[in-house]
C-alpha cells in the first residue's frame, strides 16, 4: 500500500470526524429519530415531522438526524436528544403530540421532560434511569449493532468518523494470507445459522485457482419472526459493505451482490445510497483509494422465495433462474455463481470482518464460549415484555436472555416454550432455560441457532398449533424438487391438520416422528433437512399435548378452533349489555328469556369478537375445551323473544 | 392501446440493459413496478431481447411469489401471518378479513378494490398483528378494526375521482 492511499484515507477521515463533532459538540441541540421500517410502522415520520413543524413554529435551533433502530422495538418511535449540559436522553413511545412538550419543554426551557424518557446515555449519577446499567442494556455487548440507532445511515462520514473503513485501510496492508489467519484466529463461525468457520471458508475459497472470484452477501432473511438482518443494514449498512470490501479484497474478487428480500425496500434504498456513498469517496469502484484493487457491490433483490435464502438457489436466482437448489457437494466456494469460486456469506457475519480484523482475531475469540466465539444476535418477539434486537456474548443462557433482558413474559402469563432459529429451529420448554446460547448447545438440545428469530410462546400458545404453523411455512416454502421437501412435508401437514381438527389417531405421532427422521435424512436441501424439527421438538417435550388432542379431543391451551367452543357464564354476563350480540359476524348470540346472552354452537364460527368485546368488567365469555365439555343451553329451540 | 404502452415502457426499461440473462428477474420487477403486475406482451418482449423463450420467462415469472399476471387492485391488503402475528391472533384478523372483504386469501373483490394475500413476515413483529395495504402499515390489528379500517378505505375510495378507477397504487 502506497503512501498516497493513507494520505487519502486520512483525509477523507478527517471530513468525517469533522462533520461528527460538529455534530457532537455544538451548542445547537440534536435530535435523533430512528426511521427504521418498524419504526415507521409506529409512526416515527410522522414524528420527524411533527419535530420539524415546531422547530420552525417556535424558531429554536436543532438539528434532526434521521438514523437506523437501536433494537428496543416496544419503544419505537424512539428519540434521543442531545443538549449542551445535558446527559444524552433517550424518549420512548413518542407520538406527534408529545413533540411540543418537548422542543418547548427540554429545547427551549431546559426542562429536561423525564416523565416521557427511557432514561439517559451518560451520567449515572443517580439521576432516573441510566440506560446502560437498566437490565435490558447491562447483559448486552455490542459488537455487530455497535452503531445502530445513533448514526445516520445514509451519511458514510458518521460511519468513517466512528472509525469505519479502518479496518479495510489495515487490510490493505496484510496479505491475503494474514487475512485469513486473522478470521481464522477469531473463530468466527456463519451467522446464517449453519456456523461453518467463516475463515476454513475463506481459506478453501482462495486456495481454487479458477477466476473470476464472487463475494455475495446473504441477506434473504426470510424466517418468520427474524428481522436482525434487516435493522443492521437499515441501521448500519456501511458496516456490511465493509465486511464484503475485505473479503472482496482477500479473495481478488472485483465482483459482488447483496440478495435482499423484495419486502425489505427501506433496507434496499439505505444499501443503495451507502454503495453511492461509499463509491463517491473512492472506498468502491475502480481503484479504491489509489491501490489499483477494484471492487464492486450490486444490490440484487429478490423476487419472494423463502428458499432463496438457500446458497445453491440464491446464486441459480441472480443467474436468472428459478431458485432450484441443487446437490452439494461441489460446494459454492468451488462451484457457486455462474459455476465460479463464491464466498458466500450472511450479513451479520461480513459486519463481524471489520471488527475482527480492526481490533484483532484474538479479541474476537476472547468473547463467548468455547466454541463459538464472539456475539449472537436475536430478535426477540412473540409473548415477551421487550420485543427487540439482543446482541448478547455467545454463551449466555437463554433465561437471562428472556428475563433479564426481555424483562419475562408479557403480562405476567406463564413461560412455555421457546422457538429458536425459526421454522427450522425447534421449540425448547422451560427446563431448557438454562441452555446457553451457542451453535453446539442448541443443536444438542434440539433446536439450532438459525437465523437468529426467537420466539417466546406462553400457556395460551399451542404446541401443536404452532409446529403445524411452522410446517405449513416450509410445506408452502418447499421448492418441489426433491420427494421428500415436496410430498413428505405434504404428508405430515396432513396428519398434523388431523390432529388440529380433532380427527387425530392413537398411532398419528409415531406416524410423525418416523417420517420427520425420513424427511430429515432423505431431502436435498437444508429447507427440507429442517422441516420436520418443530414437529419433532414439539413431540419430544410436549408431547402431553399431543396425547391431549388425539385422546381427549381436547387443546388444552384453547387455541384450535375445531376443539373449542366460546361460552358465555350466565351469572357473569351484565343482561343489558348488546356487545356481544352487535359483534358477532354469524348472529350465533341468542338471548335467553332471563336476558343473558348465549352463544348458539351451530351457528358459532369461532371468531373470538365476543371474547375480545366483552367488558373487562364482565369478563363473561370463556372458551371451553373439549366441546363436549360445553353446559347444556337452557334454551328452547325455538326463539321466544 | 395496451400493447402500445407496454411496449414503450418496456424499450424504457430495457434501454441500455445488458444482454444477460441474470438481468431477467430485475427486468421483470420493474415491469411490474410500472404496470402492477407482468402483462403477457412485456414477457415475451422481455424474453425475446434476453434471447429466451416464453416458457422460460414464464416458468422464471411463476416461481417467485412476487411476480403476478393479473392487474393490481386498488387496496392489495396483505396480511402478515410470520410468527409473531400468527401467535398474537392473526389468524382470526385474517378470517375477519375474509368476511368482511367476503373473498377468501388470494382473491379479488367483485368491484376489483381490494385483494387479500397472506405474506411470511415484513419483520414489525414487535406491533403484531401487522397488515399492509399497499405500502401502509397497520399495526396491532384485531377483528373489530378491521370493519373501522375498511369503512375508512371505502370512504376513501370514493373521495378519490371515481373516473379513475386504475390510479397508480405502488406495491411493497
Amino acid at each position: 500500500m502506497g503512501q498516497e492511499t493513507i494520505i487519502r484515507f486520512e483525509e477523507i477521515k478527517r471530513v468525517a470526524r469533522a462533520e461528527w463533532e460538529s455534530l457532537e459538540q455544538d451548542q445547537i441541540p440534536v435530535i435523533r429519530i430512528g426511521t427504521g421500517t418498524s419504526d415507521r410502522a409506529s409512526g416515527a415520520l410522522k414524528v420527524v415531522e411533527a419535530f420539524k413543524k415546531e422547530l420552525t413554529r417556535l424558531q429554536v435551533d436543532a438539528r434532526i438526524v434521521q438514523t437506523g433502530s437501536v433494537g428496543f422495538c416496544n419503544y419505537e418511535p424512539l428519540v434521543i436528544i442531545s443538549k449542551i449540559d445535558f446527559p444524552r436522553i433517550c424518549y420512548k413511545n413518542i407520538n406527534p403530540d408529545m413533540v411540543p412538550r418537548l422542543v418547548e419543554g427540554f429545547l427551549l426551557e431546559d426542562d429536561p421532560c423525564m416523565e416521557l424518557a427511557l432514561g439517559t446515555l451518560e451520567g449515572g449519577d443517580g439521576t432516573p434511569p441510566y440506560i446502560p446499567e437498566l437490565p435490558r442494556a447491562e447483559h448486552e455487548l455490542r459488537l455487530v449493532l455497535r452503531n445502530c440507532g445513533f448514526i445516520d445511515p445514509e451519511n458514510i462520514n458518521h460511519y468513517i468518523a466512528l472509525g469505519g473503513y479502518s479496518a479495510f485501510v489495515k487490510a490493505l496492508n496484510m496479505t491475503a494470507d494474514e487475512i485469513v489467519e486473522e478470521i481464522k484466529l477469531s473463530e468466527l463461525r456463519g451467522r446464517g445459522g449453519a456456523g461453518f468457520p467463516t475463515g476454513k471458508k475463506l481459506e478453501s475459497c482462495l486456495k481454487v485457482q479458477e477466476t473470476p472470484k464472487y463475494v455475495i452477501c446473504n441477506a434473504d432473511e426470510g424466517d418468520p419472526g427474524a428481522f436482525m438482518d434487516r435493522v443492521l443494514i437499515e441501521s448500519d449498512p456501511q458496516a456490511v459493505l465493509e465486511g464484503m470490501i475485505i473479503t472482496g479484497y482477500a479473495l481478488n474478487s472485483s465482483q459482488s451482490y447483496i440478495y435482499t428480500r423484495m419486502e425489505y425496500p427501506l433496507a434496499v434504498e439505505r444499501l443503495k445510497t451507502a454503495i453511492e456513498q461509499a463509491k463517491q469517496l473512492g472506498l468502491l469502484g475502480e481503484d479504491i483509494l489509489g491501490t489499483g484493487f477494484g471492487f464492486n457491490i450490486e444490490v440484487f433483490q429478490g423476487a419472494g422465495a423463502f428458499i432463496c435464502g438457500e446458497s445453491s438457489a440464491l446464486m441459480y436466482s441472480i443467474e436468472g433462474k428459478r431458485g432450484f437448489p441443487r446437490v452439494k457437494p461441489p460446494r459454492s466456494i468451488e462451484v457457486g455463481f455462474r459455476q465460479k469460486p463464491t464466498q458466500l456469506n450472511n450479513v451479520k457475519t461480513f459486519a463481524c470482518i471489520p471488527v475482527i480484523i480492526e481490533q484483532g482475531g484474538d479479541y474476537f475469540s476472547s468473547i463467548g464460549s468455547d466454541k463459538s466465539k464472539g456475539t449472537a444476535v436475536f430478535a426477540l418477539a412473540g409473548k415477551v415484555e421487550n420485543v427487540g434486537l439482543v446482541e448478547v456474548p455467545m454463551g449466555t443462557t437463554l433465561k437471562k436472555v428472556i428475563y433479564d433482558i426481555g424483562g419475562g413474559v408479557k403480562n405476567g402469563k406463564r413461560f412455555k416454550g421457546v422457538q429458536i432459529g425459526g421454522p427450522s429451529g425447534g421449540c425448547l420448554p422451560e427446563a431448557f432455560l438454562d441452555t446457553s446460547i451457542d451453535f453446539d448447545s442448541l443443536t444438542e438440545a434440539g433446536a439450532m441457532m438459525g437465523s437468529g428469530g426467537m420466539i417466546i410462546m406462553d400457556e395460551e400458545n399451542c404446541m401443536v398449533d404452532a409446529a403445524h404453523f411452522f410446517l405449513d411455512f416450509t410445506q408452502k416454502e418447499c421448492c418441489g424438487k426433491c420427494v421428500m421437501g415436496r410430498l413428505g412435508t405434504k404428508q405430515m401437514m396432513s396428519i398434523l391438520e388431523d390432529i388440529v381438527s380433532g380427527d387425530g389417531r392413537s398411532e398419528d405421532i409415531e406416524q410423525l416422528i418416523s417420517l420427520g427422521e425420513d424427511i430429515k435424512a432423505g431431502s436435498l436441501c437444508g429447507l427440507g433437512r429442517s422441516a420436520p424439527n418443530p414437529v419433532l421438538t414439539t413431540i419430544q417435550y410436549f408431547r402431553d399435548e399431543y396425547e391431549a388432542h388425539i385422546l381427549e379431543k381436547r387443546c388444552p391451551a384453547l387455541v384450535c378452533r375445531d376443539l373449542i367452543a366460546y361460552y358465555i357464564i350466565p351469572e357473569k354476563c351484565y343482561r343489558g349489555c348488546e356487545h356481544c350480540v352487535l359483534s358477532c359476524p354469524s348472529e350465533a348470540i341468542v338471548e335467553h328469556p332471563k336476558r343473558f346472552k348465549m352463544v348458539d354452537q351451530s351457528k358459532c364460527i369461532k371468531c373470538g369478537n365476543c371474547l375480545e368485546v366483552c367488558p373487562p368488567e364482565y369478563n363473561a365469555v370463556i372458551k371451553i375445551s373439549p366441546v363436549s365439555q360445553v353446559p347444556p343451553s337452557e334454551v328452547p329451540s325455538k326463539d321466544k323473544k | 392501446m395496451q400493447e402500445k404502452i407496454v411496449r414503450e415502457k418496456l424499450t424504457e426499461i430495457l434501454a441500455g440493459c445488458e444482454k444477460d440473462r441474470s438481468r431477467l428477474i430485475p427486468i421483470l420487477q420493474r415491469v411490474q413496478h410500472a404496470f402492477g403486475y407482468l402483462p403477457r406482451e412485456a414477457m415475451i418482449e422481455a424474453g425475446s431481447y434476453l434471447g429466451m423463450t416464453d416458457v422460460q420467462i414464464y416458468g422464471v415469472a411463476s416461481f417467485y411469489n412476487y411476480f403476478r399476471f393479473t392487474p393490481l387492485e386498488k387496496y392489495p391488503i396483505r396480511m402478515c401471518m410470520g410468527t409473531a402475528c400468527h401467535m398474537v391472533g392473526g389468524g382470526l384478523v385474517l378470517e375477519a378479513l375474509e368476511r368482511a372483504l367476503d373473498i377468501k386469501v388470494g382473491g379479488i373483490t367483485e368491484d376489483g378494490d381490494f385483494s387479500l394475500d397472506r405474506v411470511a413476515c415484513i419483520g414489525c413483529c414487535g406491533l403484531a398483528p401487522v397488515m399492509t395495504i399497499g405500502e401502509r402499515i397497520y399495526p396491532k390489528m384485531t377483528p373489530a378494526t378491521v370493519d373501522e379500517v375498511l369503512v375508512n378505505l371505502n370512504m376513501e375510495a370514493k373521495e378519490t375521482n371515481p373516473d379513475n378507477d386504475d390510479q397508480e397504487t405502488k406495491e411493497d
